[in-house]
């Protein structure tokens, strides 16, 4: 177990949660490619805990608790949203959501 | 012993996303993104963070997936269902996803001092982790409880009926 390879399991979880952003057109598969991308990061940020110097504020550790928190709050409002566009479009696919579009 | 629980967990949360990214039946897929996160919560564990790998279960597990199952089945009267009829995914999506996917591990592979470091053996206790949000953290705690507050009462007021139309 090096970190080496821990960064390319979290590089390839990156990867899977980009495919699913990029290429799913339900919008709450679009927010699960999201939270796979901000877990992949987490990943990292205790990864390098574990692989740099010791400190004693566990800097990397609470970075990822805080960024866990924020994804929560990120997820709670992302899939209101989806709700209020359901409830105004009747659909959650994204290519037809483009009242925006010139 | 550690090395083969980890390799397992990454196996079955690597599977496990990218099954979740591809599948067709919603439901299934929405579960099989809970294996995964739970999977990414026992890499934490077996990575020593076991605070990070709670919090991992609780909030990932516990609440975001079944905040996304709530989703899918309050917004499945659309054409289909819960089943995806017609093409699932878009396939240059998947294609660039993908080869953005190679490059960064194929970045990470290359690089040979990232294999030379060793593991700390740094501990963190839940006493310890408590001691430090509060003693060497207390404004970032308040303002993610701040954060957290206000992403409530915002997601209440997005799907809010309004009562004057």
């Amino acid at each position: 177990m090096t970190l080496q390879l821990i960064l390319a399991i979290s590089a390839a979880l990156f990867g899977i949660g980009l495919i699913a952003v990029l290429s799913r057109r339900h919008a709450v598969f679009v927010l699960i490619g999201v939270e796979f991308m901000l877990a992949a990061a987490n990943l990292n940020f205790v990864a390098f805990w574990r692989y740099g110097t010791p400190d004693q504020h566990a800097t990397g550790v609470m970075f990822a608790v805080f960024s866990i928190a924020i994804a929560a709050a990120e997820a709670a409002v992302g899939l209101a949203l989806v709700m209020a566009v359901y409830k105004h479009y009747r659909t959650t696919q994204m290519d037809r959501i483009n009242h925006l579009k010139g | 012993m550690i090395t083969v629980a980890f390799l397992a967990a990454a196996v079955l949360m690597l599977s496990a996303a990218l099954a979740a990214s591809l599948h067709r039946n919603l439901l299934h897929a929405a579960l099989l993104a809970a294996i995964g996160f739970a999977g990414v919560a026992v890499l934490f564990l077996t990575l020593g963070a076991e605070f990070v790998g709670l919090v991992q279960v609780l909030v990932y597990v516990g609440a975001i997936a079944v905040l996304l199952v709530f989703t899918i089945l309050l917004t499945r009267r659309e054409e289909g269902g819960l089943v995806i009829k017609g093409p699932a995914v878009r396939p240059s999506g998947v294609l660039s996803g993908f080869a953005v996917m190679v490059g960064l591990v194929w970045v990470v592979l290359r690089s040979p001092e990232l294999a030379a470091k060793k593991a700390n053996d740094s501990a963190l206790t839940v006493k310890m982790a408590g001691e430090a949000l509060m003693r060497d953290y207390p404004w970032p705690l308040l303002t993610v409880g701040l954060i957290l507050t206000a992403a409530l009462i915002g997601a209440l007021v997005l799907v809010m009926e309004d009562k004057r139309s």
